[in-house]
This record gives C-alpha cells, sequence and structure tokens, in this order.
C-alpha cells in the first residue's frame, strides 16, 4: 500500500538487532544515586530535602519552580549525601541530590493505587502527572502536564502515541511495547480524555513487526484508535515529520504541534501516565538500552534514575576495546559525553558506546555541492549553503535561510560525503543567533 | 544575500572564506588538544551525529572513473591506440598538474581523491582522434590550473575544468580541434560514408546550409537532401558508437551503462540528463527539419554528437551544478536550449560543451532563485 511520508531523509544502518530480542532486565538497586534538580526543560525543581535527610523511594526531593517545570524524586530508600552540583549528562555540572542508599527498597507513602480515576477531572489528571515529575521520555523532556494543557484557543483533533523509535540502535521504545502494551495504551486513552480528542494514532516503523502486532492485537476493539506501521526512515520519530506522515500536516517554522491541531507523546510517556496516575508512582526509573559496539554485552535494562552510567555498563559486562565515544541517546542526535560517571535521567533512551574507528572524524574536505544534503533534509533547508553562512558568520543570512529551523536530527552531516560537521555548525550558528538577539534585543 | 559564494568567480572570497575557516579548524582543534591535556582520562566527544554514511568524495569520484571506464574500451576500439594514448596523457597531465599547483600554493597534495582522473578523461574524450599529441597536455593544464585550482581546488571551481579545457582548445587551435577527425577501425565517418571527412553533425550542418543558401546549385541541393535522410538510416552505428566525433562521445551504448551504474548508485540525479535530453528531443522535432515544424529528427539529435556524453558526465559534475531540486530541472532545460540553438543556428555543428559551460556561470544565480519551500512554511 502507497504509505505517505515525508520528504528526504536518510537510512543509517539501524544496529537494533543487538538488543531489540532481549528481554528488558532489572538493574540490582544501586547503592548510591545521583538525582539532578533539572531534567527536563524548563526552570530547575527546587530542593525540599537537605543533606542527612532520610529519604524513600518515590518521595519528592524537590517542587517544581513555576508551571513549567517538574519536581525529582528519591528514586532508592536512604540518606541524602549531598545537595551540591553534580556532573550532568547534558554537560557541565548541575545541583543533584546524592542519596547513599541501604540496599532496602521501602516505598513512599504516597505512592498507591488510585480507586477512582474514572471520576478524576482533567485539571486532577494533570496535577497528578506534573507531581510525579513527568518529561517526556523519547529524549527532549518536555514536562508532560504542559503539553497536555493546551491554551483554550488551540483546539487538539489528533493525539498521536510515538512508537517510531527511528534512531538506530536504541531499541528501548521497541521493548516497552512488546512488554506493557496495556499501560502504555492505558496511558494513551488517558492522554486522548485529557485533551479531549476523538482520534488517537499509534505510529510504529515498520522494522518492529512484532511490536506492531501486540499492539494491533490490542487497540483491535478500541474505538477512535488506529495503529499505522511507517516505513523505515530516518527521522520517521521526529515530531514535525511524524505528523506530516500521518496526516500530511506540516507544523510552521517556528511552531507546535498544536498549531496543526495534533499532539504527540512518545510510548514511554504514556507508560508513565499509566503509572503517575493509577498508583501515584513517580518517575524513579526508566528503561535504557545500553549499546554499540563499544560494549561486552549490550542490554535492554530498566534502571533507578540517578544511576551511573558507568554502572549500566558494568552490568553490560563493561567496556569493550577503547572507547571511541561515549554517548546518550541514539548515534544521529544523542549527546557525547566526557566523562562516565553522569546519572541517568528521565530522558536518558539509550547509552551509545563507539568504538575508535567509527568515532574518528577525521578531517572534513571542501564542499562539492553534491546536494546529498539537500536531499536529506526533512526540513527541506539547504545545509550546504547554511553551512557555509556560518561557517563566514554570516548570521543574519543564515537565520533569514531558516537554521533555526533545523532539528539537528544530523541527516545531512550523515550523507555528507567531505565529512563536514554540518550539525555542529548549525547548533553553534543557532547559538549565535539568540545570542545576537539577546543583545540587540 | 551571497550564500551563492561557493561558485562565485571572485575568487579572492573564496580564498579569504577558506582560509578564515582553516584557521578557525586549527583554533578549534589546538583548543580541543589543550583541554584534553589539561584535564587527562576524559572521553572524546563532538556534536552528532556519531555515525556517518561511508560514501565519501573518493568513492563518488572513483565510481565515475569506473562509469566512464566502458566508454574508455569504445573509444581504444573504435579508433585504435592513439586514442588510448590521448586520454592516458590527458589523465597524467592532470594529476601531475593538480599535485603541482598544490604544492606550488602550499596546500594538501590532494590528488588520490580522483577528481583529476576524471577532469583528464573528460578532457581526452572531448578531443577528435587525429589532434596532435601536446593537445590534451596543454588542455589537461588548464584546466586544472585556469578552471579549477586558481578557484582554490575541488569544490571551488564554478565551471566544469574538463569543459572549460575544452573550449580553451576550441578557441586557441579551432582547425584541429574542427577538422582532426579520424574514421573508426570499420573506416566510417558518418555511419554510411567513408569519403565526408566530417561528423555526423558536421554533415547535417552542412547540409542545412546548402538548403539554405539561395545560391546552390539543384544538384548541390539534391545532395544535400539525399545527405539528410542518410544520416537517419544510421541510428545504430551512432547507437553504438561506429562514427566519427570526439573519441569518448560516439558509443551511446557504452555511455548509457556507465551512466545506469551512477544512477544506481545515486552519484547522479536523474533530473539534469533527462530534462536535458528530453529538451533536445522536443526542439529538434519540432524545429530542426527542412519541412517545417515537427519535421526534425530528435532520435539524431539524441544518438549524435556529445550529447549522452555531456548530459550524463558534465551536466551533472556536482561541483558546477544546482543543488536545489528545481535547479536542476532549469540547469537540464537551459542546457537543451542551448544546445538546440547552437546546433541549428550557431557556428558550430555541436553545442553540448558551450551550453553546459554556460548554464555552469547561472548555476549560483538559480540556486538562489529556487530556494526549496521551507518545511511548514
Amino acid at each position: 500500500m502507497f504509505q505517505r511520508t515525508f520528504k528526504g531523509g536518510a537510512h543509517p544502518p539501524e544496529w537494533k538487532h543487538l538488543t531489540e530480542s532481549k528481554p528488558i532486565e532489572d538493574l540490582e538497586i544501586p547503592k548510591r544515586v545521583v538525582v539532578p534538580l533539572q531534567q527536563h526543560l524548563g526552570a530547575p525543581s527546587e530542593a525540599i530535602v537537605q543533606k542527612g535527610d532520610e529519604v524513600k523511594t518515590g518521595q519528592p526531593v524537590s517542587e517544581a519552580k513555576g508551571f513549567v517545570s517538574v519536581p525529582s524524586h528519591a528514586s532508592i530508600t536512604g540518606k541524602v549525601t549531598a545537595v551540591e552540583p553534580m556532573p550532568h549528562p547534558l554537560g557541565s555540572k548541575a545541583v543533584s541530590v546524592v542519596i547513599e542508599g541501604d540496599g532496602i527498597d521501602v516505598w513512599d507513602e504516597g505512592v498507591r493505587p488510585v480507586e477512582n480515576v474514572d471520576q478524576l477531572e482533567t485539571k486532577q489528571l494533570c496535577e497528578m502527572i506534573q507531581q510525579a515529575g513527568l518529561a517526556g521520555m523519547g529524549g527532549a523532556a518536555f514536562p508532560t502536564h504542559v503539553k497536555l494543557s493546551p491554551p483554550p484557543e488551540k483546539s487538539i483533533e489528533i493525539a498521536i502515541l510515538n512508537g517510531a523509535e527511528c534512531e538506530p540502535y536504541l531499541t528501548s521504545d521497541h521493548r516497552l511495547m512488546l512488554e506493557q502494551p496495556e499501560e502504555i495504551l492505558y496511558g494513551f486513552r488517558l492522554i486522548m480524555r485529557i485533551l479531549g480528542v476523538r482520534r488517537g494514532i499509534i505510529a510504529i516503523e515498520a522494522n518492529k513487526p512484532d511490536a506492531v502486532r501486540v499492539l494491533a492485537s490490542h487497540v483491535k476493539d478500541v474505538k477512535n484508535v488506529s495503529l499505522v506501521k511507517l516505513p523505515v526512515k530516518y527521522p520517521q520519530g521526529a515530531e514535525k515529520q511524524l505528523i506530516k506522515s500521518l496526516t500530511g500536516r506540516e507544523v510552521p517554522p517556528g511552531g507546535l504541534p498544536m498549531d496543526v491541531a495534533c499532539l504527540v507523546h512518545n510510548v514511554g510517556t504514556a507508560k508513565a501516565i499509566h503509572d503517575a496516575v493509577t498508583q501515584r508512582k513517580p518517575i524513579v526509573e526508566r528503561i535504557v538500552t545500553v549499546t554499540g559496539p563499544g560494549v561486552t554485552e549490550p542490554k535492554n535494562l530498566r534502571v533507578r534514575i540517578g544511576t551511573l552510567f558507568s554502572e549500566l555498563i558494568t552490568a553490560c559486562g563493561g567496556y569493550r576495546g577503547e572507547v571511541g565515544k561515549l554517548v546518550m541517546g541514539g548515534p544521529m542526535m544523542g549527546l557525547a559525553q566526557d566523562r562516565d560517571d553522569v546519572p541517568v535521567i528521565k530522558g536518558t533512551s539509550g547509552i551509545l558506546v563507539v568504538d575508535e574507528r567509527s568515532a574518528s572524524i577525521g578531517s572534513a574536505l571542501s564542499c562539492i555541492s553534491c546536494a546529498r544534503c539537500v536531499d536529506a533534509c526533512p526540513m527541506k533547508l539547504v545545509p550546504t549553503v547554511l553551512g557555509k553562512l556560518v561557517e563566514k558568520k554570516r548570521f543574519e543570512e543564515a537565520k533569514a535561510s531558516g537554521v533555526q529551523d533545523c532539528i539537528e536530527c544530523g541527516c545531512c552531516a550523515f550523507v555528507c560525503p567531505s565529512k563536514i560537521n554540518l550539525v555542529h555548525a548549525f547548533k553553534y550558528g543557532k547559538a549565535e543567533i539568540v545570542a545576537m538577539e539577546r543583545v540587540t534585543g | 544575500m551571497r550564500e551563492d559564494e561557493k561558485k562565485s568567480p571572485q575568487s579572492e572570497l573564496d580564498f579569504e572564506g577558506k582560509r578564515a575557516s582553516e584557521e578557525i579548524k586549527a583554533e578549534a582543534k589546538a583548543k580541543v588538544e589543550e583541554d584534553v591535556e589539561a584535564k587527562p582520562g576524559l572521553l572524546f566527544v563532538s556534536a552528532s551525529p556519531h555515525i556517518r554514511d561511508d560514501v565519501s568524495v573518493p568513492r563518488i569520484m572513483y565510481s565515475v572513473v569506473i562509469a566512464l571506464l566502458p566508454a574508455l574500451i569504445g573509444a581504444v576500439y573504435f579508433f585504435g591506440a592513439r586514442a588510448l594514448w590521448l586520454i592516458l596523457i590527458a589523465v597524467v597531465t592532470s594529476v601531475v598538474a593538480e599535485a603541482l599547483m598544490q604544492k606550488v600554493m602550499h596546500r594538501p597534495i590532494t590528488v588520490s581523491d580522483g577528481s583529476a582522473i576524471i577532469t583528464g578523461m573528460l578532457l581526452s574524450f572531448n578531443l577528435p582522434g587525429g589532434v596532435p599529441m601536446w593537445m590534451p597536455i596543454v588542455g589537461s593544464v588548464f584546466a586544472i590550473a585556469i578552471g579549477k585550482m586558481v578557484f582554490g581546488g575541488l569544490g571551488y571551481n564554478p565551471l566544469n575544468p574538463a569543459l572549460l579545457g575544452r573550449a580553451f582548445l576550441l578557441a586557441s587551435w579551432p582547425a584541429h580541434m574542427t577538422t582532426d577527425w579520424t574514421p573508426t577501425i570499420t573506416g566510417t565517418m558518418t555511419g554510411f560514408d567513408t569519403v565526408t571527412k566530417a561528423t555526423p553533425l558536421g554533415v547535417l550542418q552542412e547540409a542545412h546550409r546548402i538548403l539554405a543558401d539561395p545560391a546552390a546549385t539543384v544538384e548541390k541541393m539534391a545532395q544535400a537532401k539525399e545527405a539528410i535522410e542518410h544520416l537517419s538510416t544510421t541510428y545504430g552505428n551512432l547507437f553504438w558508437g561506429n562514427v566519427s566525433g570526439c573519441i569518448g562521445e560516439t558509443s551511446v551504448i557504452l555511455l548509457l551503462l556507465g551512466a545506469g551504474y551512477l544512477l544506481y548508485k545515486k552519484f547522479i540525479d536523474w533530473r539534469i540528463p533527462l530534462f536535458y535530453i528530453a529538451t533536445v528531443a522536443l526542439l529538434t522535432w519540432i524545429l530542426g527539419g527542412t519541412g517545417g515544424a515537427f519535421s526534425g529528427d530528435p532520435l539524431f539529435h539524441i544518438l549524435a554528437g556529445g550529447l549522452i556524453l555531456g548530459a550524463f558526465f558534465m551536466a551533472t559534475d556536482m561541483v558546477t551544478t544546482p543543488v536545489t531540486v528545481k535547479g536542476r530541472y532549469i540547469f537540464g532545460l537551459g542546457c537543451g536550449v542551448l544546445t538546440v540553438v547552437i546546433r541549428l543556428w550557431g557556428g558550430y555543428p555541436e553545442g553540448v560543451s558551450y551550453s553546459i559551460l554556460f548554464m555552469n556561470a547561472f548555476t549560483p544565480l538559480i540556486d538562489r532563485w529556487t530556494k526549496p519551500r521551507r518545511f511548514g512554511a
């Protein structure tokens, strides 16, 4: 059947076979966790515990600062040993609550089954979701309750459940769909209820036929929810490209999905919404795919938030060979880490270790105008021209040519035969434009 | 708005840009090394993506070389060992000239990327079989030095270097370039005739000239008409390459073989060749005949001359053609119109190389006019 899709994109090697058939394993509860107060986009939360306090699993250790903010929670039971800046996977250091545990996992009294979910009002549901510290589990970590509270002038018609997982190597969403489809679907129907939408679409890339089958059998009798198998193409799971593929609508530059009456949530977020609403269970754990040629035994792990990357690597048999690059997330958009004692945060969908050979970036040759980047750009930009504008520091022109539309998916740099670091240039260019506007504005 | 600068003939800007970018890179590298040195034990970081496609510039270039090999073999088959010498001389000269220029300009020696080999091959493919052996040398040196290196090397040249080299030879030694045709091994010049000392397109042009000349004798006009009719009987020879012409342009089948490989590998875009050839076919059909509109012979115009070589191997040169999708249609269309204008009404029987060079010059403008509509805009 003819399947509508977005223009552009690339076909990086998938490498999902390393972990896609490996069931999620529970990592042993760590003795020590580092829980950053900011794991989401928006204002950092404020600590409400001090050094020396005893905390239980699931107990909030901070409170949201304003609407676009969510609290963090103790992910183990134990004693707070520090509230201070610690290494953070998003770069540099961030204030974190360090908890040392005694191995006993006692849950906070607040975490208990909720009886009357059906009678709860939208506002109450959103509050529960915020209190549970929900931020998008797909990676960007935008506070979930904010997405679920669109301004009244924006009506949402279609809720989309994103199970595309288009990043190579990553399989955490895939495994979650296979192992906990009911919770995911429950969460998705809550999303639809909160938004008052009558149409829900579950979108999965065709390279996960088993997940498609499992979810299809669950939505068979569900009214208003359909399942779409998407062609395998990166970045199929990027919000704007996903909406385009499913509905033909294009989110305008600088706009949000709600501008085209859509809302996209990741399958992991839907599962977390289920937990938050039915059990008042905050985000204290998540599923992380630990993978790549530099890992001895790649795995899908369910780990407590705040567990250090190094512990996950150890649980996977340690590094194999020299570490080329340690990346949080997938190979196309993930963030390279300069150390492995950073904690797992809510947006850590994967930890990828690439070997030295794939990490060597080589020296970039000059652009031969082959236009492969132009054909690959899913935002229909002209990366080669943008790259040159940024290189020559002509930021005004780069802005006029749409550099801020760039979603940093990495397609252009991936296909570039001259190995030019285009995404690097665009990140730099965007930051310069923001700085420029701050000065002039 | 000067996003076209990469192709701007103002080489000074390019040099500045290049130098600036190299300095920035060197500084950044020094800083990275300093940081790493300052904090031992830290892992290597760089911006995403962390994996790259294995298609590289050398791989693209050597694929083009491979794609030109069938036509090279054809050139030797139809025009003998002399053709092989012309090609070898051009390739060696191009590579040596590029290496020397890079040495003189204190730049890294990058001849191993294969682009100079392509320039040499294409230049020699565009020479008649009988030109003296110094011509590929002069042409290659001009192509590399003036066509490519003065602009900053691969990626910065606004015009196709091989075509510029050919244009230089044609302008400087027109007699050699327009009369040194040699018959094929089987002894044919036009596919039906061994007496004429011209290529099929040359015969056509001469016939049209006679027919348009009011002073021509009845006998001459009858001969001209006969020649035109004969040309239409020689499709087979044109297709296989058994006619006189530039050594690498005659065999349509062997060129298409290579072109198919590049299309399959997605190293050339189908839009430019398709629009180029379709435009030539349409316009020659409408305007190219002697019996009024729609009496032309489009198939002859597609098969004869350098259209196939030009459309698939020179109008698709990445560096000198538009990067935007719409721009590629326009580029192909423009090349087609110009080729037909030169073939039907110009001073030369063939117009492929000048058409492509002319459109190369418009590439920056085309790119600017045809910016794609941004997603959602």
